[in-house]
């Protein structure tokens, strides 16, 4: 089955994102696709290079990170809500003349219209969130 | 669902929260409208204090926060004609559709005649119509 995900709430705060990186990854065990994973509202923080979680702790941007690497999974930050929250890649830093970039490796950055068209192209849509 | 090479699904947007308390229900509007352009068959739901997204006479100066209640009336527009009100919701908080925008939307086959939107469900009613949809976004 061709799967589209969506994650509504930040790491750490909620449990959406570890349930979401979770789903995903028994998704991709048992043999189904992840068409892609959008993230949106606080859900854009999933892909910052910045977290610095205690040792003992998960780092969840990394495991999408490697998760990304390892399956080749599309992982995509809604555009407008990652501008709102400060989550940049190299382009949008220097279109929008900020002084750094703060998007970890396997994200990439897009519009809303990812997020629709991983309904109509996927099987099924499973919304993580609150 | 098939019209032809395009697929057409039901895609329905459900609305849960209150309007100002968070962002979800802004940033669950702004998800309709890109939406609305991608020619998929669209409803929203209002439930639980997201009834508080229709309400008229919406003023945010005091909380210094954008008002965008006032979007909720060009859905119509957008050719969003299904927006699905659940009673049980309204009654728990004292309200009725009285207390809520007058959405509407011209109909294209019966000459632009001006249509409401609002369509008040019942919980159970409610059910069945998320049980039909293919989609559902829960913001």
């Amino acid at each position: 089955m061709k799967y589209g995900i969506l994650v509504n709430e930040g790491p750490y705060t909620h449990q959406a994102s570890d349930s979401a990186l979770a789903f995903t990854k028994a998704a991709l065990e048992k043999g189904h696709e992840i068409f892609r994973v959008f993230f949106y509202h606080d859900g854009v923080n999933n892909g910052t290079s910045l977290a610095i979680p205690p040792q003992d702790d998960r780092h969840i941007p990394n495991q999408w990170s490697e998760l990304a690497k390892e399956h080749n999974i599309d992982l995509v930050l809604c555009v407008a809500a990652a501008q709102r929250r400060g989550l940049l890649d190299e382009s949008e830093a220097k279109r929008n003349s900020k002084a750094a970039s703060n998007m970890i490796e396997g994200f990439r950055i897009s519009g809303l219209g990812q997020l629709i068209e991983a309904g109509i192209q996927g099987d099924r849509m499973v919304v993580f969130g609150d | 669902m098939e019209d032809g090479d395009q697929v057409i699904k039901k895609f329905m947007y459900m609305n849960r929260k209150a309007p100002y308390g968070t962002i979800y229900a802004w940033e669950s509007l702004e998800v309709v409208l890109i939406a609305a352009a991608f020619d998929q068959d669209i409803s929203l739901v209002f439930a639980d204090d997201g009834v508080y997204q229709l309400m008229k006479d919406q003023n945010t100066e005091e909380v210094g926060m954008k008002n965008f209640s006032k979007t909720y009336s060009a859905l119509g527009d957008y050719d969003i004609k299904k927006i699905y009100i659940e009673q049980e919701s309204l009654e728990e908080r004292g309200l009725s559709l009285e207390d809520l925008q007058d959405l509407k939307y011209e109909d294209e086959d019966d000459d632009w005649a001006e249509k409401d939107s609002i369509i008040l469900v019942s919980r159970a009613e409610l059910a069945k119509v998320i049980d039909e949809q293919d989609v559902v976004f829960s913001f």
